[in-house]
């Protein structure tokens, strides 16, 4: 008896079987056909472990990377990229992460059928990514593990309805209707944008960034491989430069030219992304739906919150400056970061390309031109700072060289992270009581007028 | 038949057209179509017979070869307009 019991929990702290038992539970509940089951089924289990080669590639570009760096500038580098800082995590915390955003949507769920909260985060890799840093912060926190997943699971779900809500106002002015939500973790840095867009928009009549000519030609770096690639390329050569090519040949390439060295770990950082992206797209794909499927039957008149490039049709031209202007807001944070000796931020160009473009959607809605450029400006520097004082509160994994890169990873994380170093678990759990008892509460006053 | 729905990372917004297009095909009736999703940098001529892009990333699947755009991706009239389209095109309705 004892010899099976030990086998049930070897097989249920596998996160790859884990997950493969969480997509067939919904598979069945589905009432899928049986070859639709096995097929999904198998995919969310293969998904998983492709997710960890990704990462084994990854870690093998970035420890040089943070040698590097450190013999260079001697501070640490940091790459904010949440699939890579993702990919490590799940090889430690996997278990924890797939429970969480088990239990994580179910409490969604229910937080959006009984509150005013009618939200449903549909974008399942920032909910894969969300539970895995509460996974990672609750443990740092010190529970025990069900307590964990108990305490990460109301986390995720308050997130995943609180992250579309603070954003919706704006959505609404975007968008002209109130049916869709957007639903990705950078939401603090877009409200933020729309904020500053209304407080430069001035007397004057708003100019639109639409209303210009700007140039096209860079929907290139939307593709994420290319972008990675090139961008890592540059920061590897940079940082080689400074290192020298006698630490470089001697203590890490064995003898490799360090440029050459350098552009084939930036190869392998872009595969490694690339991989994780596969696997995270593998294990998603029957858990989406099936989170889709039951919430829509659950809860009647629920939003969808949906990805980010659903609000970049809106305005192309915002999409672009938001970018351009976020990462020179990430550029100006790295130069401040290098004077004050503090970790340096590297600006990414992924989340300067998707938080940034969405930051300058936001802040031409309210502010025009201006609001686009200022606004965006304010979500580079956000999201360059947050991970500085995110990375502490993430235990080991605040050494691993890269960590989340988006506004609300930060924000939740060093909320969390700071109430149980400064409180213990206690703090915790009591917030997250007090946020639910907040969010149940009805908005009298709209009722009212309503009725 | 193959659909294949594209975005940058692949993740996403491709992910959510599949699943709107797998509704609109289930409207229309349309059986044995098969659905996936992928990003830019996966994706090849090869891997479908349409390929469904937003606006914003079509200079990026230009390669693609049969490529379908969609102006607004959350807007399922002209998704299904589109859809039904492809499909009258293709004889299956």
């Amino acid at each position: 008896m004892n010899s099976f019991l030990s086998t049930l929990v070897d097989i249920l702290s596998q996160p790859a079987i884990l997950v493969a038992l969480i997509a067939l539970i919904g598979l069945l509940l589905q009432r899928k056909k049986l070859s639709d089951t096995i097929k999904g089924t198998t995919k969310t289990f293969v998904g998983f472990l492709v997710i960890s080669a990704g990462a084994g590639i990854l870690g093998v570009a970035l420890e040089p990377f943070g040698a590097m760096f450190q013999e260079a500038f001697n501070v640490s580098g940091v790459v904010p990229n949440n699939e890579a800082i993702v990919g490590l995590a799940l090889t430690e915390y996997g278990t924890t992460t797939a429970l969480i955003m088990f239990f994580g949507m179910i409490v969604n769920i229910l937080i959006a059928r009984f509150t005013r909260f009618k939200y449903i985060f549909l974008t399942g890799h920032h909910t894969l990514y969300m539970a895995c840093m509460l996974a990672v912060i609750m443990a740092v926190a010190g529970f025990s593990t069900p307590a964990l997943i108990a305490a990460g699971s109301v986390a995720l779900g308050i997130i995943m309805a609180l992250s579309p809500a603070i954003l919706q106002p704006f959505m609404r002015q975007l968008t002209g209707h109130d049916n869709v939500a957007l639903g990705h973790f950078s939401a603090v840095g877009y409200a933020i944008s729309g904020l500053v867009g209304k407080a430069v928009k001035g007397k004057k009549e708003v100019v639109s960034t639409e209303k210009i000519n700007f140039p096209q030609g860079l929907g290139f770096l939307r593709d994420s491989t290319v972008s990675i690639a090139l961008t890592m390329a540059i920061i590897y050569l940079i940082v080689a430069i400074f290192a020298g090519p006698t630490f470089i040949q001697s203590e890490l390439s064995d003898g490799t030219n360090f440029l050459v060295f350098s552009v084939i770990q930036a190869g392998n950082f872009a595969a490694g992304v690339f991989i994780i992206l596969a696997g995270v797209r593998l294990v998603l794909a029957e858990i989406v739906p099936a989170f889709q499927g039951i919430s829509t039957k659950l809860v009647p008149n629920s939003k969808p919150a949906l990805d980010v490039p659903i609000v970049f049709t809106y305005a192309p031209n915002a999409v672009l400056i938001g970018f351009f202007s976020s990462f020179v807001g990430g550029l100006v944070s790295m130069v401040v970061m290098a004077f004050t000796g503090s970790v340096i931020i590297l600006p990414g160009v992924v989340p300067h390309f998707f938080t940034g473009a969405a930051a300058g959607v936001f802040g031409n809605a309210t502010g025009g031109v201006r609001g686009a450029i200022l606004g965006s400006f304010v979500n580079g520097i956000i999201i360059s700072f947050l991970p500085v004082f995110l990375m502490p509160v993430l235990g080991d994994l605040g050494f691993a060289n890269s960590t989340f890169s988006d506004a609300d990873f930060g924000v939740a994380g060093i909320f969390f992270g700071s109430l149980a170093n400064y409180f213990g678990t206690m703090a915790i759990v009591i917030s997250l009581v007090v946020i639910l008892v907040l969010m149940a509460i009805p908005y009298k006053k709209k009722a009212a007028a309503k009725n | 038949m193959k659909i294949m729905t594209v975005c940058g990372h692949g993740l996403g917004t491709s992910f959510m057209v599949e699943m709107n297009i797998k509704n609109v095909l289930k409207e229309l009736g349309v059986t044995g179509v098969e659905v996936d999703h992928s990003d830019l940098s996966s994706v090849g001529p090869g891997d479908a017979d349409v390929f469904f892009l937003a606006k914003d990333i079509a200079e990026g699947g230009s390669h693609l070869g049969e490529v379908v755009v969609l102006n607004n991706i959350i807007d399922m009239d002209e998704l299904r307009e589109k859809v039904t389209a492809v499909m009258k095109e293709k004889g299956l309705i």
